[in-house]
This record gives C-alpha cells, structure tokens and sequence, in this order.
C-alpha cells in the first residue's frame, strides 16, 4: 500500500450543502513515469462560498512527487523572439538553457522567492520541455496527430503534453520586468556566448547584454557523433540523424515512413528505446538494425546475463541486432548507405541514427572562468551545484559532487529535475547539498521495464535476486498466470550449469529460457550497495533509496532483497 | 533453499516466495525527521507550507502563484471554527485569477472527474492530519503494469 503523507483539510460543512458548485483544479508535475499514484492530486475548490477544500495527495515512491493529468493544451510554436529590443537588460534571476534543469529551477525559484522574476534563454525555438518521451510514448501513440501535438497517454491512461506548460503559464520577456506578481519567461532562439563573471552579465549570440544577481548554467549537451560519419561526406550526414530535440523526433518520424531500413548506432538507452520504437512500429514493412561494440542491449549499464536477456527481447521488437560491431567506414553507394564494421561486415542502410553519448556544452567555460572536469566532462561543481557565488549548474551539464556516492555527472530525466530544483532552492538561498538520489527508468518493449538508481555501471561486482517459481507451480501455469517463463527447479538447476559455460559462446536459442522475470540487483562498490536496479517491480524506489542513502555494509543481500518484496505485485 | 549462481564477477540469486517469507535481518539506519537535507512533504516539521513540495506542480510558481499561496497560507494558519472562512477575500483573488488561464488551471465539475470516494462521500468535518478521506483508484492499471505498453 502506498504510505499517504497527506495533508487532509478540514471539510467545510457549508461546502456540502451546494456540491454542484465544487470545481476540481488539477495540476500537473514534472511527469514522472511508473509512479503509482491512484489518486488524481487535486485542489477541489468550492467557488460559492470560497471555502477552500483541498486534498493534496503525495507519492511516496518518489518523495512527493505527484503524477497528474490534465488535458493536453496544443503547444503553438513559438517565434523565435527575434528583435534585439525584446532581450530585458537585467534579469535577477537568468536561466542559461531551456531544458528540464533549468525549468525545475525556474519552478523552485518561483516557489519560494515571491514575485521572482526569471528569465530563461535557449537556443531552441521551443518553450521547455521533457525528452523521455520522444524516444518512448510518442512513438507508441495511436494518435495520428501526435508527432505534431506532441501529446502522449501517460501510463493512467491520461493525454499529457511534453511541454511543461503552455506558453498561457509564461510571461512575455519584455513585460518581465513589470509584471506585479514576477514570473517566468522565456527568451527563444537564442544562444549565450560570453558569459562576464566579475560585472555578472552575459553577452548573447546577436550582441545584446543581459546583467543578473543569480545565474544558472543548464545548458545540457549535445548529441556526439562517430568519428568515421563526420568525416564521411554531406551525402552521409544527410541521411545522418543525432537524436536528442523536437526536431529529430519529427524528423525520424518522417523518414521512418518513407525508408526501407534504419540502422541505429549505440547500445544504450537512447539507441535501445529507438530500436523498439521503430521496430514495433516498422514490424513487417521494414528493417530495423542495432549495433553497438558491447555484447547485448545496455552492455554498459546491466550484468551480462541481464543485458543478453535484454538483447533477445529487443529482438523480439522486430530489431536485427549486430553485437560486437565497431564501425569503420561509413559511404554513400547507389543511394543507400553501407557501413563496413572493423571485422569485415557490410550492412547497407537508408538511414543512420547515431545514439552514441552526449556531449555536455561547456562553451562558456573559457569566458566565464569556470572549471570544466576532465574525467566526467561537464562543468565542476560542489556538493551545493554551485560553481562560483551567483552562479549555478544543473542537469546533464553538471560534473557535481555527490556525498554519498562521489563526484559525478549524470544524463538522466530525473536528474535534471532533482538537480534544477536543487539548484533554484540554492540560488534562493538554501544552501542544500545534493541529496535526494534521483533515479531513472527504460522501457523496451512489453517485457522489459525496470527502474534504478546511484551508480549502475556493469563494470561493478552485482548481486541479483530474482523471483523463482515454487515447486507446486507447473512451467506451463506459471507461464499462463505471469505470462514469464518460468521453469521448475531441476530444469533451472540444469540451465544454470548451462549458464556458466555460456559467458562466452551465444546462448542456444531454446534452452537458454532462464527467466529473469522480476528482481532486484545490486551493484556493489566495496561492498557497499551504491546502485540499484528494480527489474519488472515498480513502485519500490524508495526502500532503494534508502538503502544507498545509508551507505552500509550489508552482510547477506538476499536480506536486503526481502525488502523488495518481489514476488508481490 | 534459494538457488545461487556465480557468473564470474555476478551473482545471482533465485528465491521463491517461500524462500522470501521469513522477515528481513537487514538493518536500517532509522531517520532523522528534522534531518535538514531531506526533502519533506507538503508541510515543514516546523508546521509551515513548503511550497516547494512537488505536490503542488505549478501551483504555488505559476502567474497565480502569489494568489494561490496566499489563499492557501491563510487557510492553514487560519483558527476559525469553519476553517478558512476568515480567507474569503484571498479565495476570490485566487479565483478571479485562475479564470484569465483557463489552460494552466482547468476547472472540471466535479460529476466528470471525482475520484471515487470523493465528493460522494459523507462529509467528515475533521481536521486531522492524517488518513485522506478519498482514494480508491478510478481507472488504475495495476502498480507492475508496464507503462510503455499501450
């Protein structure tokens, strides 16, 4: 059951009498899948006699975090302000990049400064928005219009935007400085590229100046590219997609439509989830290939028996996987284009999609005087996400400095918000330390679901505990009942002596069937568990959290398992 | 007994729900409820509003944040027998505002939208703090459902 830390008003009894004049407000969240909110957050209102009935719900499983609904607003796109005249000259509160950092800190900074005002400046022609689900939801959508609505159902079933807010919630730059109450607006198509500590202003890309007293840094990064495809030719790059923007989506969307196969480059989350996506989506009509150096789907981030059953189920989406395949050349022969791996491999494509790591944009580094960190990339920071007095740096451009866990810099969605929040309640004077661990999830396909957090890299010694069937369930119920493969014990123990011989050589494709249904895996850092990954159960993330929050030595992990309570649903 | 492999660095476990019903011997640091970093909900330990809760979303940061928080200040604090009925004025603010964004916050009657248990209920005049009066799921897949599949 979930542990409801609600608040309940009192419910005025007056309020009762005339029903028909509650009005429920919803609101919405900084969308976070998975969460196991049955009840809607709501503010019900009684307008007659203004009384004010409120029930706020929160969700544990994420500390509060509430997953809302409310009717998806069309988002219009937005001109790129374009005129020099309507950059504001000063800004108490300057936002650099319009991401999911930068509007969590824009939130947090609106929540406890009343009548802040605060301007965010992006490069991008779009108000702010969230990423996961251009690689995920918007694919799956059976809405026609949803590559240009850009809405999607959440998991309750609710439509959502991926914009935060519509453009209704943001206040115009130039009224920025009036407006009575303050508020948050937002300077588009536009690029910071000098950036004067000392006088605390910025220089932008057309020459305007903008002062400020608090400055945030969230400037993300950008999608990197193979080497052998930048150097290949403009016939190359042409058929060429780096995936990360609105754009990209719309724009693989479009080709995916038209072309007769797509090869995605990269192993990891983003390649992976574009892989299902397009596999699902092309199924019989065309042709989806994935390859990455690693051995099998999220290599880098699962233990090999997890990745490899992974990379079947990814196959399973419709994707023709080419593990072990480094990329030598790319070319561009008779309309199509033929990548040859290192071992003498040809595969002839249409279309490229290069998921292969994200650069982190530190150009104003030099400028501003700031420290970029060289074995994590990404601005350097301290435990408070500050890099100088008055200046800040949040999201995937953030190389900080994490008690717990040590210094690191992470690419996640959740990140971003802990992160932007932290960093507006520190530039409204907090002084927080990064400390509630964020974490992060991925979906391919129907079977595959799992959520983690702390530091979850597959170079790590793990510890996983899975959920076996008992002795009295026939392979063929429990198949039936928790649609898992899930074999009696003699058969398992057989399989397993199969599995360790099975490092090396690829598994054989029936027998290898040990079900990794549902679990827990730790990944240990002497013999501390500093990372968790929830494989198939949900709505457990904060025991998970817990458990790295304490940093202990745990002697038995089966124990720590029990926590988990993984045989339940 | 649970089965137990070792794939070189790797272990891994398979438990039955038998193997997973003896209480757990793990032991957990207990929590500091005044611990300063954490996060808290939607009220402080010291009793006032955090309007930084996530659970509010926009509410308390968006063009109707001011009237929002001052409407909802006025309530919690307030000491009336009928609670918030001395925050009148604040309410109407709060609702004339709401109503020149009907985008940011939509207004539903409560016939399409109420969660069962909620406005059909019998009324609890009660200013508890603890267990809310409404929640059972409307339209909730269950909690293992997996989000992707559509």
């Amino acid at each position: 059951m979930l542990n409801f830390n609600g608040y309940k008003l009192s419910w005025s009894v007056l309020g009762w009498l005339f029903p028909l004049s509650l009005k429920f407000i919803h609101f919405s969240c900084l969308y976070k899948p998975h969460c196991p909110l049955f009840s809607r957050p709501y503010i019900l209102f009684n307008s007659m006699f203004f009384s004010f009935l409120s029930v706020v719900v929160l969700c544990d499983c994420c500390n509060a975090n509430a997953a809302v609904s409310e009717p998806a607003p069309a988002a219009e796109p937005v001109e790129s302000t374009a005129a020099h005249s309507d950059v504001p000259e000063h800004a108490p509160y300057l936002l650099i990049g319009g991401g999911t950092a930068s509007f969590a800190a824009a939130r947090s900074i609106r929540a406890r400064d009343p009548g802040a005002r605060v301007l965010i400046v992006t490069e991008e022609s779009e108000l702010p928005y969230m990423r996961p689900p251009l690689s995920k939801e918007l694919w799956f959508s059976d809405d026609p219009k949803a590559t240009e609505t850009l809405s999607f159902k959440q998991w309750n079933g609710k439509e959502r935007s991926i914009y935060f807010q519509p453009p209704s919630f943001y206040v115009s730059p130039t009224d920025l400085a009036k407006v009575e109450n303050g508020g948050v607006a937002v300077l588009t198509g536009r690029k910071v590229v000098h950036m004067d500590v000392r006088e605390n202003k910025v220089k932008l890309s057309d020459g305007a100046e903008i002062s400020y007293e608090k400055c945030l840094i969230a400037t993300g990064g950008v999608p990197r590219n193979l080497q052998v495809i930048d150097r290949a030719g403009e016939e190359v790059m042409k058929r060429t997609t780096l995936f990360r923007k609105i754009e990209d989506f719309r724009s693989l969307e479009k080709i995916s439509r038209e072309v007769k196969s797509i090869t995605i480059i990269g192993g990891g989350f983003l390649g992976s989830e574009l892989a299902c996506a397009l596999g699902r989506r092309c199924k019989s009509k065309h042709s989806v290939i994935q390859m990455f150096p690693e051995k099998g789907n999220m290599g880098k981030v699962l233990p090999e028996y997890l990745s490899n059953w992974t990379t079947e189920k990814v196959r399973k989406e419709g994707v023709n996987i080419i593990m072990d395949a480094v990329v030598k050349n790319v070319s561009y022969k008779n309309d199509k284009l033929e990548i040859k791996l290192k071992d003498g491999r040809l595969i002839e494509t249409d279309h490229v999609v290069a998921a292969v790591g994200l650069e982190p944009s530190v150009e104003l580094a030099k400028s501003a005087g700031l420290e970029v960190d060289s074995d994590f990339g990404g601005y350097r920071v301290n435990a408070e996400l500050q890099a100088r007095s008055n200046i800040w740096v949040a999201g995937d451009a953030a190389c900080f400095y994490d008690i717990k866990l040590g210094r690191r810099r992470v690419e996640h969605h959740d990140h971003a918000v802990v992160s932007g929040r932290l960093a507006g309640e520190n530039m409204t004077g907090a002084s927080k330390p990064y400390w509630h661990q964020s974490m992060f999830w991925s979906d391919l396909g129907p079977d595959v679901g799992y959520e983690a957090i702390g530091i979850v890299d597959s170079s790590l010694p793990t510890v996983g505990v899975f959920a076996k069937a008992t002795a009295k369930d026939t392979p063929k119920a429990a198949t039936e009942q928790s649609g898992t493969g899930i074999r009696s014990e003699s058969e398992t123990e057989a399989v397993a002596v199969t599995l360790k011989a099975e490092t090396t050589a690829p598994p054989p494709p029936v027998q290898q069937k040990e079900d990794y249904g549902k679990g827990v895996v730790f990944y240990l850092r002497d013999n501390v568990v500093v990372g968790i990954v929830l494989w198939n159960v949900f709505n457990r993330m904060p025991i998970a959290r817990k458990i790295i929050k304490d940093g202990e030595q745990h002697a038995d992990l089966n124990e720590v398992a029990k926590l988990f309570n993984i045989h339940e649903d | 007994l649970p089965l137990c492999l070792s794939l070189g660095k790797d272990r891994i476990i398979f438990v039955t729900k038998e193997d997973h019903e003896a209480p757990s011997n793990a032991e957990l640091i207990e929590d500091d409820p005044n611990d300063p970093y954490e996060d808290h909900g939607l009220i402080l330990p010291n009793g006032d509003i955090n309007w930084n809760c996530p659970c509010l979303g926009g509410m308390a940061s968006g063009p109707c944040g001011q009237q929002f928080k001052d409407a909802f200040s006025c309530f919690h604090y307030s000491k009336e027998e009928v609670k918030g009925s001395d925050c009148v004025e604040n309410f109407r603010s709060m609702q004339e505002c709401m109503q020149k964004y009907p985008e940011l916050y939509p207004q539903e009657d409560d016939n399409d939208s109420a969660p069962s248990g909620g406005a059909d209920n019998a009324p609890t005049a009660s200013t508890s703090t603890d267990s809310l009066p409404t929640s059972s799921p409307d339209s909730t897949p269950a909690a293992t459902e997996n989000p992707a599949a559509s």
